[in-house]
Order: C-alpha cells, then sequence, then structure tokens
C-alpha cells in the first residue's frame, strides 16, 4: 500500500458529487436558519425598544400624546415640548438603552469566556468593585462628575485584576475565577456598606441611591462619556469575539484551532471590565442586567453561540423597560430600575440555579 | 526506523527531539525522541500514567515542553504561529465541551477557524468542506440535529467531523474510543482508516485497546514509564516480552485469527484452565504457553 506523503485534501472542490452538494445545502440551511433567528430577535428587540421609548417620552408630569412625541423628535415641536422631550426625557431613555447594552454585553462575553452562565460581572464583584470606586470618590473624597467615573474605572479593574491573580495557575480555570470573585463581591459589598456607614446622612443618602443603580440622572457629559464608551466597547468585543466559538468548545480544542486562549480570554475580559465600569460609573450596578439578558439572549437566539448582539438588545430592552416600569408602573411611586431590575432578577436567578441543578442531575 | 523511505525531505511530518515534558515539575517524560511516519497510522499503547497523552498533547502543542523540541517538516512547532499549525495539525482531544443547543453543522463548521480570517464569515466554500466532513464520517443526515440529542457514537464522529473541516494532513486523536462500545470502535477505527487510505492523512492516536491498536496501527509505539520500550510494526513489537516490560502482564500473543495481526490474551490469576491443561500435557505436544510465540516474519 503506497501512501500519498503530507497532501492536503483540496480535491473537494473539484470533485462533483451529489450528494455531498444535497449535504452542503443541509449545512447552509443550518446556517441560514441562525442568521433569520438572529435577525428576527435583533427586529423584534428594536420594536420594543421603540414602544417602550415612546411610552417613556409620552408619560410623566408633563404628558404629551405620542403623535406630539413624533413631530417634536422630527423637529415640529414647540418650546416645551422640546425641553420635556431633548432636555428631560430623552437623555434618561438613552441612558437606560446605552447602560443596558454594556451591561448585557460584558455579561455574555464573562459567561462566554469564563463558560459558565453564573459568571456575570454583578456576581463576580466586578460592578461592586466599579460601585466602591465611586463611593469612596463621592463620600471619601468629596469629589463629583467625571472624576467619579474614573474612580468607578478603576475600582473595577482593581477587582479584575485581584480575581485573575488570585485565579491564575498555569493558565485561567473558569470556576476558580467565579469563587475568588464571588467572594471578592462580598469583600466590596462590605467597604461599601462601611463607607455608608462612616459618612454623613444627607451624603450618604445620595450615595445609597447611587448603589442602586438609576438612570435618572444621566445627561450632558455624562452621557456623551457613556455612549462613546460603549461603542468603543462594543467595536472591541466585535474585533476579538470570533474566537469565542471555539473558546466555547474547551481548551485543547481552542488552542488546537489557533487561539492563544489565555491572551484571547484576557483582552475580552478586560474589554468587558472596561464597558461595566463605564456603565456603572454613570448609572450604578444595576442588579442583574448581565447575569439576565445574555441567558434570555441565549435562549432566543438557540444556536449554540455566546449571542453577543443578541444580548446587546436583550440588555438595552431590559434596562429601559424596568426604567419605564419604575417609573409608571404605580402612579404614587417611582423605583429606580436597580430596584426593578433587582426584583426581576432574583427570582430569576433561582429559577436558573434550580434548573441548572436538575439538568446536572439528570 | 520505519520513517516513510519515499519523503525527499530529511524528516517530513511530525517528530519529536529530546521532547521533555512534565506537570509542576515533575518529569514524565525525560529526553524522548520519535519520527511520527508520514501517511501511516501510528497508535501509541502503554499503561496508565505510562505518559502517552502526555506525549500526545506534547505534540499537538497543548502542554508546553520542559526541554527538547517537536518538529513538522523539520521545522520547530514553537516558533510557528498557532494558526498557522492549525492548518497543519489537527487535534481530537479527550474532552470536548458542546456549547448547549449548538446544532451539528454550525459545530463542525468551527473547525474552520483557521482557514478565516479576522472577520471571516463562512463561506459557501466552508459549507463543502462542512458538508464533506459530514458525509465522510456518516453523519450526513444529522446536519441540523442538535448535538445532546446524539448517542455518544454519534456525538464523537462530529468532533471528528469537526477535524476533518480543518483540513490537515495530521491528525492526532487521544483516546478516540474510549466511552465507545465495541461496534462504535471499530466503525471509528475503520472511518480513520479510510481517512488515511483515501486521503493520505497521517492519524496519531493513544489507544487503551491493545488488540485494536495493533490491528490497525501501521507504526506501533508502546510505552512505559515516560519512554518507548518498542516501536516498529505491530507484528514485530507486539511479543509477550514487550507486553511483559511495558504493562508488568503475562500474556499469550497469537495471530488475530481476522487480520492476523497480534493478538494479546493476557494471562491473570485465575481462569487458566486451558494454559493448564497444556501444561500438564508435558513436553510432549509443544503447545503454546506464557511465552508463547507468534510468526515473527
Amino acid at each position: 500500500m503506497t501512501t500519498i506523503p503530507t497532501m492536503p485534501s483540496t480535491d473537494a472542490a473539484t470533485r462533483p458529487n451529489p450528494e455531498v452538494d444535497e449535504v452542503r445545502a443541509a449545512v447552509a440551511a443550518v446556517r441560514r436558519r441562525n442568521r433569520r433567528r438572529l435577525s428576527i430577535a435583533l427586529g423584534a428587540g428594536a420594536a420594543l425598544a421603540i414602544v417602550f421609548a415612546i411610552v417613556a417620552l409620552s408619560s410623566g408630569a408633563a404628558s404629551l400624546a405620542p403623535d406630539r412625541v413624533l413631530a417634536t423628535l422630527l423637529g415640529q415641536g414647540d418650546r416645551t415640548e422640546q425641553l420635556v422631550v431633548f432636555t428631560l426625557r430623552l437623555p434618561r431613555i438613552l441612558a437606560a438603552v446605552f447602560v443596558g447594552a454594556a451591561f448585557g454585553l460584558a455579561g455574555a462575553v464573562f459567561q462566554a469566556v469564563l463558560r459558565n452562565p453564573l459568571a456575570s460581572p454583578d456576581i463576580l464583584g466586578v460592578s461592586a468593585g466599579a460601585s466602591v470606586g465611586a463611593v469612596w470618590a463621592i463620600l471619601g473624597l468629596g469629589l463629583a462628575g467625571a472624576v467619579v467615573s474614573g474612580f468607578a474605572l478603576a475600582g473595577a479593574l482593581v477587582v479584575a485584576a485581584i480575581i485573575w491573580s488570585t485565579a491564575w495557575r498555569q493558565g485561567l480555570h473558569g470556576i476558580r475565577f467565579v469563587l475568588v470573585g464571588v467572594g471578592l463581591a462580598y469583600v466590596c459589598g462590605s467597604l461599601i456598606a462601611w463607607l455608608l456607614a462612616r459618612a454623613e446622612v444627607r451624603q450618604a443618602q445620595a450615595a445609597l441611591l447611587w448603589t442602586v443603580g438609576s438612570v435618572s440622572d444621566v445627561r450632558g457629559d455624562a452621557l456623551v462619556l457613556l455612549m462613546i464608551g460603549v461603542v468603543i466597547g462594543c467595536i472591541l468585543v466585535a474585533v476579538f469575539a470570533k474566537g469565542l466559538s471555539v473558546l466555547a468548545l474547551g481548551d485543547d480544542h481552542a488552542i488546537s484551532l489557533g487561539i492563544r486562549t489565555d491572551v484571547r480570554r484576557g483582552i475580552l475580559l478586560l474589554v468587558a471590565v472596561l464597558l461595566i465600569a463605564v456603565a456603572t460609573s454613570v448609572a450604578g450596578p444595576i442588579a442583574f442586567v448581565a447575569l439576565i439578558a445574555p441567558a434570555i439572549a441565549r435562549r432566543i437566539v438557540d444556536d449554540g453561540s455566546a449571542a453577543l448582539t443578541a444580548s446587546v438588545m436583550t440588555g438595552a430592552v431590559l434596562t429601559l423597560g424596568a426604567d419605564v416600569l419604575g417609573q409608571f408602573a404605580l402612579p404614587q411611586f417611582t423605583a429606580p430600575v436597580g430596584i426593578v431590575t433587582g426584583l426581576i432578577g432574583a427570582p430569576y436567578l433561582l429559577w436558573l440555579l434550580a434548573r441548572t441543578e436538575r439538568k446536572t442531575r439528570a | 526506523m520505519t520513517a516513510s523511505a519515499s519523503a525527499p525531505s530529511p524528516v517530513a511530518g511530525l517528530a519529536a527531539e529530546g521532547v521533555c515534558l512534565g506537570y509542576d515539575g515533575r518529569r514524565v517524560i525525560d529526553g524522548l525522541d520519535l519520527v511520527i511516519p508520514s501517511g501511516r497510522i501510528t497508535a501509541i499503547v502503554g499503561p496508565n500514567a505510562c505518559g502517552k497523552s502526555t506525549l500526545l498533547r506534547g505534540f499537538a502543542r497543548l502542554h508546553d515542553l520542559d526541554g527538547g523540541r517537536v518538529t513538522l517538516d523539520g521545522v520547530d512547532v514553537a516558533g510557528m504561529p498557532r494558526r498557522d499549525l492549525a492548518r497543519r495539525v489537527g487535534v481530537l482531544p479527550q474532552s470536548s465541551i458542546a456549547p448547549d443547543g449548538v446544532r451539528v453543522a454550525e459545530l463542525v463548521g468551527r473547525g474552520r477557524y483557521p482557514h478565516q480570517g479576522w472577520f471571516g464569515r463562512h463561506s459557501s466554500d466552508d459549507d463543502l468542506v462542512v458538508a464533506e466532513a459530514l458525509a465522510a464520517t456518516g453523519i450526513a443526515d444529522l446536519a441540523n440535529r442538535r448535538l445532546e440529542e446524539l448517542s455518544g457514537g454519534q456525538r464523537q464522529r462530529v468532533w471528528i467531523a469537526m477535524v476533518l473541516a480543518q483540513q490537515t494532513d495530521i491528525v492526532l486523536l487521544d483516546e478516540p474510543t474510549t466511552y465507545l462500545d465495541v461496534t462504535h470502535q471499530l466503525e471509528l477505527l475503520d472511518l480513520l482508516t479510510e481517512l488515511n487510505r483515501e486521503r493520505g492523512t497521517t492519524v496519531v492516536m493513544v489507544l487503551h485497546e491493545l488488540n485494536l491498536a495493533a490491528r490497525y496501527a501501521d507504526h506501533l509505539v508502546v510505552m512505559s514509564a515516560g519512554s518507548i520500550v518498542a516501536e516498529g510494526r505491530p507484528a514485530e513489537v507486539l511479543t509477550p516480552e514487550t507486553v511483559r516490560s511495558a504493562f508488568a502482564l503475562e500474556a499469550s500473543v497469537i495471530p488475530d485469527p481476522v487480520a492476523g495481526s497480534p493478538m494479546i490474551v493476557p494471562v491473570g490469576r485465575f481462569h487458566t484452565a486451558a494454559l493448564d491443561a497444556a501444561d500438564t500435557a508435558g513436553d510432549a505436544a509443544p503447545a503454546p504457553s506464557t511465552g508463547a510465540s507468534i510468526a515473527r516474519s
């Protein structure tokens, strides 16, 4: 038996084979199905976001009819209408959308990179690290404005760095990363409580509201900073995300397919931390969005991918929807968005845990 | 040496030169040399913890070398970009993770990764390669199925299809038959043989099952305690002496009644009635015994 030495099989393209053509059509059909499903999900998400936005723009102390909202958006409104829409309400909507998108994407990246559906930045203390930085800046140093964002960023990075270096044992291990992160989340929680307890009541109340998470006062420079940061973060994730589909198969497969796993993981986690820090610095740690949005997105897309694009959309819609709910659901009472997402998120987390448990036992 | 005789280059394909491998400073393999014959099926066998999987992982660059080098066509792989290596050497590791909900065609398509650019999307050429891989592994009708719906044997085929879609001329497999029943073990080894004969793919696999290794391998490498005890054609290598020194096991070696390759019949402490009967028959009849030799020609 003679064998042909090292020759890559390139005859695939030249050999006509009706059977293979049929399989090829089936393969293309799977790809089309996945693409179509994503398009539908994104379209439905966008439609939902528009509905929420119209509700948010037209409701409130000075209520506007939806047609007036539309007219104002198109530049046909009077001065009052313009003030209400552009100055008072639109920034809050944009803030909710961008903050939600950032949390959704960051959560999806964390969960995909660490291969753990519970590994979201808010569970792992990265968001809490950002909170510590911001609360310390507000209460400890008496700072305000964009500098606070810098402290939030530093806090998130410090926590991420501590988790990374502690979890590192000749490579990054997902489960160690998660365990260390959960521990650090408690440390950060204690630090925040300590900072609040030491502060004066008035100041503490402001900081406390911040730790709950709210998009009601994000405007001007902070909003611009948020939008730029989130767009840059999305672009960076898009550049490096291609390897995620391969990383998901386990390190051995990923390396064999040509990925430098630890480098790729490091870059992606760093970008996710940046996204978290930017969003947290303006809106506070909005509970559970980073955890739930990707889980919902993956369930909708349902193709075994990390569902990054869908997570951006789900995060945005979820946060905007929660903010609208918090503002208008109860007539006499408004709740910051973080409270609403917490109320939705906690039961969801329990359900997810119960479900994972059942699956492992099965 | 049974390296491919016709190859013009000094060392075609994969080779290990003085390779040292270990875990946390504990040496498992110390200065091992091995040339993988190109275009052949090589099986690496040996007792548990003899370092056979570690060696394969060293070849696959899944495990950093503590010393020595692994070369591909004479070039040190440590200096090669990972993506370039991934276009030449495909690996089926022992453990694979399947993302929830992933469909067969999509998963196999991930094997195209090293052939796609930064923003490379799946092209229709990729679809063709994936379709070919599905057809070659006999799972063409499963393209649209979810992985979790499949049986163990089918799943293993999917992973092999993914490695095929990588279009490499060398494929390394770490115990590919584990968890498969005997029917599926044979199916899988037949598939690899087909791949080797039709495409000239170099196959290197770590196997537990000695008799299947002896039957399917062109080149058998027997390892023990981190070094190579014997290598060569199975008929030459697999003797009772080799089995004794590598596995600390007494065994009869008889010709496989189907393939003609050497077949190990292990001797334990119990159930040796036939052997005892042959022994008591005395010297008059030269019966096969523990040290029975096989036709070595």
